[in-house]
């Protein structure tokens, strides 16, 4: 059974109606941020979910915390239905299932020192009898990710974005979660900062025996560390499969131009590229029929009128375009 | 600026930090510092104060200050129309200045605080609810309701409290509402809701000490405001009742003389003038210090 | 070198800040060649903006520059007049800010704002009169159009905040293209946004230098960039350059510790499973650094000799790098 099973989750943002809209009787405005979304997570695996700004890949993570309520669907962790938990048994189920943020400002309380944001979590769970043994979980798990036991009084502006990043990891260990969804943890950080921290997290993974949806814009970190990969646009999810087989035959053009348009240091000038015209749709008047039809290259009239459903392409492999039959690449087209 | 893990920087908070700012500003610190005086000046009023300040004495009704033929040097600022010591009387006002002022804006902050993190957090009907009563409180002019409430509740210290309180808080709920909608939205808010934190301990712990400076700032620049009110009331016989000295009704008192014995009004005057600029001053300095803007 | 457009030799600046003096560049040669693009990478804070607003004139206090030359096109540009200075910058020489939501003035039209530099710096305008307007609007529709902004002729009316970020960053760009400088700028021009814009924006830039000729310094800390738009590339550390050629070289084999580190931090789909081996530590502090290498505390190589300052040494026929290990190579 998998760990984690997500069945036609979706989350709307409504935007207020002020009164002079209810007066003039305009519609009300509806983010479609997460649309209908299936996946599951086996224990142990991580599961990268890509897409662009706005994509809606954070919702998504959210959504399955409950973080923000879902607006439809059902998420299943380890056989308890989280969206139908009361307050109290949600606040138990925190314990087990964690979040790591992308922005490592933002998401420390500057006017707390590392030792009451990373204990923050034992307190809550009252996972520690006494202050002396909530200490020295803290401080075990601070030396775990990195950080000198002499920092532990400071506070978060006091450290920089690679060591605040550490701080973030050790707040949301150090109560033993089962799974972790990593939103964008790198993103904003220097390349040779990135690599520690995906190495750190790789590492702990391992030890802890953690399972983790792993959010990232960058395909070249997903391709290293997911051993599964959503592909997400739009709100939706494109294509999903196993990283190999999807890196190696992506099938929607979406993902084919995505991977085309990475600048990479060893293929530099050796690789086709598929130029994509035009920008991200908004979600408030998401195009119709196939979402990518406004920016797809080989998109025709049926594209902007039917909704592709999702097809199996491999074995675990799945992508959603109405032209997979004809088995066009986008990536061949382009003369090199 | 970045700071790496080597350099050794002595554990400071940021609200240290600030204050050490303050401190660098020498005309607010010295502004601060006539604030504490005065301060000094209304807690130890009996032992400052050359004489009983009730204490009438009609052969000096509108003695002139000392320094003006037919003053005393032990009268220094003269004497009213019933010949009390005004220098005396001007201490023990401060008194009731400074304890109005203090007691609006505490009951005020409390109130507007827990106000504004309410709407701010919870959003939904709670929002709408305290948002409309402020805007309706908005719309009342605040003199006015306040002579109202007065003359309805009749005089005495704690009704003048209630009667500029009733409004006030409205400022700090709409000061802390507004930073509670930027501050819910950042990470580290949802962090502790993903920890399993409850909506008591993310208003109080993780959201309010991070609105609190603004909160400060405007509370003092407040603070001179209500001292006005007070002053106000007081002028037109609703505040404190004689005897008591209110620097206010003594203004009031001197109207009537201030061509033949200006000194009357003038020195009270003078008092409020020096508190509210010296408090305004100070609060300018405290935003200054606290506007992550101004400090690096 | 004879073709160098610009050429910058021992550019240091300063801060002075109330922790300390910030020596963000220090002895920074830089040499941008007609026609080329040059690429510069670094991580946060190792000077790359700074070096290039030295070079535009437009440190801000506390900061100055202390010593160096900055010669472009022949001229010597830190010996000229504030005025003189203003009609080289936005004429000769333009620089797109590495934030286009905040660089952009909010409250002015998109067609104002290019109409501005053209203002400005655009001598061939007629004197006044409705000819330069129409001269005005139409090379302004031809800049949207040359950035690729379909229907430029509503889209000048319009405020930056009805763009997105791509297009806000490609506005930059044609604002910066107005007046055909020789050399553009461009001060991580996509790190904002997303892989399929960032495409668009770069091939847009490589696109237009190609066909104005121009010459391009491209500032990035993503050495993919680098390696897909620049002739050559310099590598800036903790406010040095460290090392500098041409990219397939410096891609291909690079001599310096930091570089060669940087390129085995980046995580690649075809090293699933065998562990990244990033470099430990962190960029030091610009304060008080002492006088020696200044990647000693995390390079794997550090020895003693490293403890004396180490200048660019020749690495090849194109090639500098500053590291005590060059030498040694050959013998
Ligand atoms: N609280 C909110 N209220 C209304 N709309 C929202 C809210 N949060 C997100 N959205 C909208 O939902 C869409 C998806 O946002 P989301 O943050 O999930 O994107 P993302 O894929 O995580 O993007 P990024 O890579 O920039 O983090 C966006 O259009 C965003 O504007
Ligand atoms: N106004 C300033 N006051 C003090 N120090 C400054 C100032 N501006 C820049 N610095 C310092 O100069 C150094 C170099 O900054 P610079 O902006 O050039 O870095 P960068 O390489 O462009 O980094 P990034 O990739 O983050 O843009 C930094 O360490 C910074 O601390
Ligand atoms: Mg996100
Ligand atoms: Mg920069």
């Amino acid at each position: 059974m998998s760990l984690l099973k997500v069945e036609g989750l979706s989350k709307h943002y409504e935007g207020r109606d002020g009164i002079f809209d209810r007066i003039t009787g305009r519609e009300k405005t509806v983010v479609r941020a997460v649309n209908d979304i299936d996946l599951t997570v086996e224990k142990g695996e991580i599961l990268g979910l890509i897409g662009e700004s706005g994509c809606g890949k954070s919702t998504l993570g959210r959504a399955i915390l409950r973080l923000h309520e879902p607006t439809k669907g059902r998420v299943t962790f380890d056989g308890a239905e989280v969206t139908a938990l009361d307050p109290a048994q949600m606040k138990a189920m925190r314990r087990r299932m964690q979040i790591i943020f992308q922005d490592p400002y933002a998401s420390l309380n500057p006017r707390r020192t590392v030792a009451e944001i990373v204990g923050l979590p034992l307190r809550l769970h009252g996972l520690a009898k006494t202050d002396a043994e909530a200490r020295e979980k803290v401080a075990a798990i601070c030396a775990r990710v990195g950080l000198k036991p002499g920092q532990l009084d400071r506070y978060p502006h006091q450290f920089s974005g690679g060591q605040r990043q550490r701080i973030g990891i050790a707040r949301a260990l150090v109560s033993h979660p089962e799974f972790i969804v990593c939103d964008e943890p790198v993103s904003a950080l220097d390349v040779s900062i990135q690599a520690q921290i995906i190495a750190l997290l790789l590492e702990l993974k391992r030890e802890m025996g953690l399972t983790y949806l792993f959010i990232s814009h960058d395909i070249s970190v997903i391709g290293y560390l997911a051993d599964r990969v959503a592909v997400m646009y739009l709100g939706e999810i494109v294509e999903m499969g196993p990283v190999e087989e999807v890196l190696a035959n992506p099938r929607h053009p979406y993902t084919q131009s995505l991977m085309s348009a990475v600048p990479e240091v060893d293929h530099a000038g050796r690789r086709k590229r598929v130029r994509l015209t035009g920008d991200l749709p908004s979600p408030l008047r998401p195009p119709s029929g196939c979402k990518f039809h406004t920016r797809c290259p080989l998109a025709t009239d049926a594209c902007g009128k039917i909704v592709p459903k999702t097809e199996t392409v491999g074995p675990g492999h799945t992508a959603a375009c109405l032209r997979l039959a004809e088995n066009l690449s986008l990536l061949e087209e382009v003369p090199a | 600026m970045t700071m790496t893990a080597d350099t050794p920087v002595a554990s400071e908070s940021i609200f240290r930090r600030n204050l050490s700012n303050f401190a660098a500003n020498r005309l607010a610190m010295a502004c601060a510092l006539i604030v504490v005086l005065f301060a000094v000046m209304a807690v130890f009023a009996p032992w400052i104060a050359p004489h009983d300040p009730n204490e009438t004495d009609l052969f000096r009704r509108l003695q002139p200050p000392a320094w003006i033929a037919g003053g005393e040097w032990s009268f220094l600022l003269g004497c009213d129309a019933l010949g009390r010591d005004i220098l005396s009387r001007i201490i023990y006002g401060a008194r009731i200045s400074i304890f109005i002022g203090l007691a609006v804006i505490f009951v005020a902050t409390t109130v507007g605080i827990l106000a504004g993190l309410a709407a701010g957090y919870l959003r939904g009907w709670v929002d709408i609810l305290i948002s409309r009563l402020v805007d309706i409180l908005l719309g009342f002019p605040y003199l006015i309701f306040a002579i109202g409430l007065m003359a309805m509740m009749g005089p005495g210290l704690w009704n003048i409290i209630l009667a500029l309180a009733y409004k006030e808080w409205v400022i700090p709920a709409r000061v802390v509402r507004g930073e509670t909608l930027v501050t819910r939205e950042l990470e580290y808010v949802e962090a502790a809701r993903a920890l399993g934190a409850s909506r008591w301990h993310i208003m109080l712990r993780e959201i309010l000490p991070n609105v609190l400076s603004p909160v400060i700032v405007v509370a003092t620049i407040r603070m001179a405001h209500v001292i006005i009110l007070e002053a106000s009331l007081s002028f037109l016989g609703l505040g404190v009742q004689p005897p008591t000295a209110s620097w206010g009704s003594m203004v009031s008192d001197g109207r009537a003389f201030i061509l033949e014995a200006w000194w009357v009004s003038t020195f009270p005057g003078l008092a409020i003038l020096l508190l509210v600029l010296a408090i305004n001053v100070t609060s300018q300095g405290l935003r200054d210090a606290f506007d992550p803007r101004f400090s690096e | 070198m004879k073709d160098a457009l610009l050429e910058v030799r021992g550019l240091r600046t300063v801060f002075e800040t109330r922790a300390g003096r910030v020596c963000a560049v220090d002895g920074v040669d830089v040499e941008v060649r007609r026609g080329e693009c040059l690429g510069i990478v670094g991580e946060s804070g190792s000077g790359k903006s700074v070096t290039f607003s030295s070079v535009m004139g437009l440190v801000k206090s506390p900061g100055h520059i202390e010593s160096g030359t900055v010669v472009f096109d022949g001229r010597d540009l830190r010996g000229l007049t504030p005025r003189e200075m203003r009609a080289v910058r936005g004429r000769d020489i333009a620089m797109t800010m590495q934030d286009a939501l905040t660089a952009l003035n909010p409250a002015l039209t998109v067609g104002e704002q290019i109409a501005e530099v053209l203002e400005a710096h655009d001598e061939t305008l007629p004197a006044r009169g409705a000819a330069r307007r129409t001269a005005i609007r139409n090379t302004s529709v031809e800049m949207l159009g040359l950035v690729g902004i379909p229907s430029a002729e509503t889209r000048l009316k319009q405020y930056p905040h009805e763009f997105s970020g791509g297009m806000r960053q490609r506005i930059m760009i044609a604002i910066a293209l107005a007046c055909r400088p020789k050399l553009l700028i461009a001060d991580e021009p996509t790190t904002a946004l997303d892989v399929t814009i960032q495409a668009q924006v770069l091939e847009l830039i490589s696109d237009i230098r190609a066909r104005l000729g121009m010459s391009v310094a491209l500032i990035t800390h993503d050495l993919g960039v680098v390696a897909e738009h620049c002739d050559r590339v310099m590598v800036m550390y903790a406010g040095q350059v460290v090392e500098e050629g041409p990219t397939a070289e410096v891609i291909g084999a690079p001599k310096h510790p930091y570089t060669q580190g940087l390129l085995a931090s980046i995580p690649r789909p075809g090293l699933r499973g065998q562990p990244i081996h990033p470099i430990e530590g962190q960029v030091p502090d610009l304060i008080g650094l002492p006088p020696q290498c200044r990647f000693y505390s995390r390079c794997a190589h550090r020895r003693d000799a490293c403890l004396t300052p180490v200048e660019m040494r020749q690495a090849g026929p194109q090639r500098r790098a500053r590291c005590i290990l060059i030498g040694e190579d050959e013998a």
